[in-house]
């Protein structure tokens, strides 16, 4: 899987109230989330945003609540993956079970600035730069995890593989 | 290279030989829980999947905690909707009554979590179970709904911190006060994304109503798992209740550790957490001039047998301070009877507390004890957040049952030892 888009840098302790503040939280609508996604440091955000687009971010990027609206709103938004130097435990695993890929990656998150061209190709966990033509390299994703993203998210992840048995599943 | 018990668990269930941290596993968890509003959420997740039933009965529970018995329409539908699932699928069910209570002072009494085993729940102080040596962790909704369908969780192998306790326990000096100060030395988030691994001879002598209130609070510090060697009083609390075989593991002799931390605790005292976190914690002698308005005593951390004898032994014959509610509920129906069974209703009542119903009560402002703007309580709970309890100003200090109580009879924050003092006739 491959994702190519703009980056949109941010800073350290980015937390769920910043990428979806509290007051929007009556509804469960994508559309109406993303229409605020990054409200708190970008009001602008939600316009700008172009499908594709990256967010690149520093320390405990989703910290706070374990609200889902939170990756929700930003997958919503258009944006394709997020990279941080880390992430906060429950925000990284909902956005995983949302189908919304994030990457842990200090070394790519140092070099990147605002606007650069990203390429990240989840399979081998590459992020290369395309303005600097550097590349960095997160830990890949496992295959199961990478056929989850590529599903859409935990839930038609899990309704596939239970139409369909797979024997190899790992842990079998 | 060696590995921790949380990594053998992870590994063990993975099927694999040997897992690093970092790596991202599939394993099969032994047991899904979820409670009376995180259930709700989940069900409907569930219901997308478009499958019959849980993935085994026996091993999906859903505990009513936070608002039984109802305290308003809403929560008696929320709680009437969780019921009719639960019972059309089959899965255990607890709410109130003899066997009920709250979530984490429930399950491992009922034996439903048990040493070795991998235990998810939809409620962050799922963690509780390390107690026994369990790899367990709090979920989101979408993962609570799958594993109940499945079985089955994804997660990454999380580097083990080791936190060694040596020393002398001073007197009042409890297993709360062991973890308060520990969430004040490394801070909310000192150990996020890790396994807590408490060890050494201070938490070896603890009883296991004490390690329960240790893990339970690894959340407090971001961990995502908090576990304890097994061992003969582990054993001795697991056996006769275990509802299913078990496996212990150990850390192998050259297991490695991302953070190891040594307490010498001798020095240790009493000690509250000022809010609004739980790593603000302070000396309890410093805060004898903080006036109180209200004292709750239970709650997933407190809320156990062990911590109704300290409450009960400094409110024995003594009165609570009439400006002062005093609020005391029992964690789950057999501490009920139990504490019943030993007079320690009878002490709680005679010094003015309230007795209420096994539930999670005032704990995170749910009812029975609800804080109006300004109130101050000390509270043997978790958490101390902005407007946990109550109105947005009013404020939570955490504590142990002892200074609680103490608290209580003074209308102040207060040491025991105060109490023992005045209580001797001059
Ligand atoms: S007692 Fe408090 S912390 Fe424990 S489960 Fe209930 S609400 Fe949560």
């Amino acid at each position: 899987m491959r994702f190519q888009g703009r980056a949109w840098v941010f800073g350290d302790n980015i937390d769920t109230d910043v990428i979806i503040p509290g007051r929007y939280l009556n509804t469960t609508d994508p559309k109406e989330l993303a229409a605020h996604c990054m409200e708190g440091v970008d009001p602008e955000f939600p316009r700008k945003v172009q499908p594709g687009d990256i967010v690149v971010a520093g320390r405990n990027f989703g910290s706070g609540s374990s609200r889902e609206h939170a990756p929700i709103s930003l997958k919503a938004a258009g944006v394709s993956c997020v990279i941080a130097r880390s992430f906060a435990r429950i925000f990284f695993r909902n956005a995983i079970n949302i189908g919304l890929p994030v990457l842990e990656c200090p070394e790519a998150v140092e070099a990147i600035a605002p606007g650069d061209e990203l390429e990240v190709r989840l399979d081998t966990g590459e992020i290369h730069n395309l303005r600097t033509g550097q590349v960095f390299r997160a830990r890949p994703y496992p295959p199961f995890m990478l056929e989850l993203i590529r599903a859409g998210g935990l839930i038609p992840y899990t309704r596939a593989r239970l139409a369909k048995p797979q024997p190899g599943a790992p842990g079998g | 290279m060696g590995m921790t018990m949380a990594e053998k668990i992870i590994a063990a269930h993975a099927g694999l030989e040997h897992v690093e941290p970092g790596e991202l596993v599939e394993v099969r968890v032994d047991f899904v829980m979820a409670n009376d509003i995180t259930a709700a959420l989940a069900i409907r997740e569930f219901e997308k999947l478009e499958v019959e039933g849980v993935f085994d009965r026996e091993r999906v529970a859903f505990v009513a905690d936070h608002f039984v018995p109802p305290p308003n329409i809403k929560a008696a539908e929320q709680c009437m909707a969780v019921r009719t699932w639960a019972r059309r699928k089959g899965i255990l069910y607890f709410e109130g009554g003899r066997d009920g209570g709250i979530e984490h002072v429930v399950l491992p009494e009922q034996g439903l979590v048990l040493p070795g085993e991998i235990i998810i729940g939809a409620d962050s102080h799922t963690c509780t179970y390390g107690a026994l040596g369990a790899f367990s962790t709090g979920v989101g909704s979408t993962d609570a709904a799958v594993a109940m369908a499945t079985g089955r969780l994804w997660l990454k192998v999380p580097p083990t911190m080791r936190l060694f306790y040596h020393g002398t326990l001073r007197p009042w000096v409890t297993a709360k006060d062991l973890i308060l100060h520990t969430i004040g030395h490394i801070g909310v988030d000192g150990a996020l994304y890790r396994a807590m691994f408490f060890t050494g001879p201070v938490i070896r002598a603890l009883s296991m109503d004490g390690r329960f209130t240790i893990a339970n609070m690894a959340i407090e510090a971001g961990a995502k798992a908090g576990l304890m060697e097994v061992d003969e009083k582990t054993l001795e609390y697991v056996r006769p209740r275990a509802k299913r075989p078990f496996v212990v593991y150990q850390d192998d002799p050259d297991a490695r550790y991302e953070i190891d931390l040594d307490f010498n605790v001798s020095d240790w005292e009493p000690v509250v957490a000022v809010p609004h976190l739980p790593s603000n914690v302070r000396p309890v002698s410093e805060l004898a001039d903080v006036r109180i308005d209200q004292v709750f005593i239970g709650s997933c951390t407190n809320g156990r047998i062990e911590d109704l004898r300290l409450a009960a032994r400094i409110l024995q014959g003594q009165r609570v301070h009439p400006e002062v509610r005093c609020i005391i509920i029992p964690g789950s129906g057999p501490t009920y009877r139990q504490a019943l069974e030993e007079g320690l209703i009878d002490v709680f009542v005679e010094a003015g507390a309230v007795v209420g119903l096994p539930s999670c009560g005032p704990c995170m402002g749910g009812y029975s004890g609800v804080l109006g703007p300004g109130e101050r309580c000390v509270s043997t709970t978790n958490r101390n957040f902005i407007g946990r309890m109550g109105h947005p100003t009013s404020e939570v200090y955490l504590a142990n049952p002892a200074v609680a109580a103490a608290s209580a009879i003074l209308g102040r924050i207060a040491s025991p030892e105060e109490i023992r003092l005045e209580a001797v006739p001059v």
